[in-house]
């Protein structure tokens, strides 16, 4: 007879175990990786491999030899990329959202029309932007009567701001436009009577209204992007340019180009220790926002 | 739960069947093989359709499966270690030949000594030359050779015709000139796999070696010798100096992105390996309308290196639940009568005695033969795989730049180099 007690424990245990079985034994799989020698001689038994202790994560933060250096490089690359990304998705969100909010014919399709990007497998619409930017043949240069490089040299990190806004903004459309059909319509009517022009409204209703979902879709988004890997491994192919060498492709070259995966799971940890921070920062941050009077 | 709660479960759960009943029984694993096969031909829809035929050819004579997965080249190595590592993997696959070394020291691959080299044909079936890339001296080879590969250099002879050249270079010097002559209006005198990194690696060493360089000083990286970064310079030089290449190459992986500049003459001339003989006629240009010589030597070259000894080996899983049936395979690709075909099929050459195919002896085939012969391996150390991936990046990250016109300096070419050596260094 199961006690009383017991059953919610019961019942919660196997979501506990796919939690385990899915997150928390890969994590500590690779912090216990980034912790040994791991190179080709012990690649089949990884018991064999030799402890290397922080080892690995000294070599990752040495900036003065290449490895650390490049890492902090990348680093820098993707914190930017991210700000940027998260940036230019949420006002491009943001503004469709607010355009499609009142209904006009063609609404509907226009909606359908926005959520493409989103909706469209990741590699199918990230090769025909790599084919779109290729010098030779590529349409860009073309509608631009240009001979410029897209996919290497310093226009690669453009590029790639460019394509993964163009990947994540409809899904800041989507979100923010469930958000504004839950503002109150009376509302913007009692703004309307006092007499508040649209971009007030905008400031003083819309946005205030929206707070909640916009905490979550900036973490989201921010999280996404500074971890993405699929859009630039499809836009550059195995190594990226190094102006647009974001961390996700860099930690894996790292570890696959000199066979030491310790290392490669030390760059993770660190990457994994930042994201961390970074959340709960925000939401310490955010949190406490909220609770002062009056806003 | 309403009907369409009930439909969409149905549907649900078959699916869920569908997928989930892919995975044979233990009984079935002796008689299925899967097998990586690297991209030797024009593209990995070709590779199928040569390889399919043989494939079934051997089902039928011992009962096995062997299921086909073709793998590009920018893969195949990361590919490889994940199943090193994971210990899940194909049965057997194809591996760079240079990479032999680095991929037996992870152990985890078949180790062919005398009493298995003796199932798949024993030793003496193979070529000796071919035999010095499979792994480290005096012990026993990780893998075993399956196509024999070389650099040239391809002409179209209607383009040298019609800026009246009668001769292909004899020297490197006179390359850049006929290059020079054969460039402008669109066109180019030569055409490279910029964005390539092996490419970038083999030319950084055969440039290098002709200038006297050794890449490992023992197991010690020494990529930024002078010798070295002469190499890359004269490699880089052809964008940036000679101009004799489209900046656009620096874009290219793809072999048949050369193909169709060659064979339309938008390009003049074309180093690659004897693969590109199958490339081209995959692009329907016929053998005659092109010539094939050795990449031209500099004038004052200290070692006459035009290439490494190239190519592809085969090679097992040590954790292969069906190891007999992965060495039969291995037998039968080793054959005589396979290696005719398919190194007719894929334009390499035979690396096993016994083939008397006439063809392997004639036209192009004659002058990869010939290069091969005086052809130097890699180095054959463990850390060469990291040496191709780290120098070849280098190379790579340089031909970019000079291709979007940044000015690259010998101090440039020298600090990248020694970059690579300290993250080999620092990973190691």
């Amino acid at each position: 007879m199961i006690s009383k007690k017991r059953l919610p424990y019961l019942l919660l245990a196997p979501a506990v175990a796919a939690e385990l079985v899915i997150h928390v034994v890969p994590m500590l799989a690779g912090l216990g990786m980034s912790l040994l020698k791991l190179t080709q001689f012990f690649l089949r038994d990884w018991t064999r491999a030799p402890f290397a202790g922080l080892g690995n994560f000294a070599v990752a933060v040495d900036v003065s030899a290449p490895v650390g250096a490049d890492l902090l490089r990348s680093f820098c690359v993707t914190l930017l990329y991210a700000v940027l990304v998260v940036t230019g998705s949420w006002a491009l969100g943001m503004l469709g959202a607010v355009l499609l909010r009142r209904p006009f014919p063609g609404r509907g399709a226009l909606r359908a029309l926005f959520l493409v990007p989103f909706a469209l497998p990741v590699f199918t619409g990230v090769i025909t932007w790599s084919f779109m930017l290729q010098r030779d043949t590529g349409l860009v240069n073309a509608v631009l009567d240009a001979d410029a490089f897209w996919l290497i040299g310093g226009n690669s990190f453009a590029s790639l701001v460019v394509v993964t806004i163009w990947r994540s903004w409809s899904f800041a459309f989507l979100t923010l436009t469930a958000g504004l059909a839950a503002v109150p319509p009376e509302l913007h009517e009692a703004a309307d009577v006092d007499g508040a022009g649209r971009w007030r409204r905008f400031r003083s209703v819309t946005l205030p209204q929206l707070a909640p979902v916009n905490r979550v879709l900036v973490l989201v988004l921010f999280l996404w992007t500074f971890n993405e890997f699929t859009t630039p491994y499809t836009l550059f192919g195995k190594v990226a340019p190094e102006e647009a060498s974001v961390l996700s492709i860099h930690v894996y070259n790292a570890s696959f180009s000199t066979w030491n995966l310790g290392l490669g799971s030390a760059m993770s940890v660190l990457l994994l220790l930042f994201l961390l921070l970074v959340s709960l920062g925000y939401l310490w941050l955010t949190s406490r926002r909220r609770r002062v009077p009056g806003v | 739960m309403n009907l369409r709660g009930a439909a969409s479960a149905t549907l649900l759960v078959v699916a869920a069947t569908a997928c989930g009943s892919g995975a044979g029984s233990d009984g079935e694993q002796a008689k299925t093989l899967t097998y990586w096969a690297s991209n030797q031909a024009a593209g990995i829809e070709l590779d199928r359709k040569i390889l399919e035929p043989e494939l079934a050819a051997f089902q039928k004579s011992t009962g096995i499966k062997v299921n086909l997965e073709v793998i590009p080249w920018s893969d195949l190595q990361t590919r490889i270690l994940n199943a090193a590592a994971s210990g899940r993997g194909p049965d057997v696959v194809n591996i760079g030949n240079t990479w032999s070394t680095s991929l037996q020291a992870t152990g985890a691959f078949v180790e062919f000594d005398d009493a298995t080299l003796a199932k798949v044909g024993g030793k003496g079936r193979f070529l000796a030359s071919s035999m010095s890339s499979t792994g480290a001296p005096g012990l026993p080879p990780g893998s075993l050779p399956l196509y024999g590969m070389a650099y040239g250099l391809y002409y179209n002879k209607k383009r040298f015709a019609e800026a009246g050249i009668d001769e292909p270079p004899k020297t490197w010097q006179e390359l850049v000139g006929t290059a020079r002559k054969l460039t402008g209006g669109g066109r180019y005198g030569l055409t490279l796999l910029g964005a390539s990194y092996t490419e970038g690696v083999h030319f950084a060493w055969m440039f290098g070696r002709q200038n006297g360089a050794s890449v490992f000083d023992g197991e010690h990286p020494a990529f930024d010798t002078p010798e070295m970064v002469a190499g890359v310079k004269r490699y880089l030089d052809l964008i940036a100096v000679d101009k004799v290449v489209n900046p656009s190459d620096a874009e290219k992986t793809q072999d048949a992105q050369l193909y169709t500049d060659f064979a339309s003459g938008k390009a003049a001339m074309m180093i690659m390996q004897n693969h590109g003989t199958a490339g081209l006629a995959a692009f329907d240009m016929d053998p005659d309308e092109y010539g094939v010589v050795p990449i031209p030597l500099p004038e004052d070259a200290r070692q006459p290196v035009t290439s490494h000894v190239a190519g592809i080996n085969i090679t097992a899983f040590a954790e292969s639940r069906n190891r007999e049936g992965a060495l039969k395979f291995i037998e039968f690709m080793t054959s005589p009568q396979e290696q005719t075909k398919l190194n007719k099929a894929f334009g390499s050459l035979p690396v096993v005695n016994g083939v008397t195919d006439p063809a392997f002896a004639a036209g192009h085939n004659k002058v990869f033969a010939e290069v091969l012969a005086t052809a130097q391996p890699l180095p054959m150390i463990p850390q060469e795989a990291q040496f191709e991936t780290l120098v070849g990046t280098a190379v790579k990250d340089l031909f970019a730049q000079v291709a979007t016109g940044e000015r690259v300096t010998e101090s440039d070419i020298k600090a990248k180099l020694s970059e690579a050596g300290q993250k080999l260094l620092n990973g190691g």
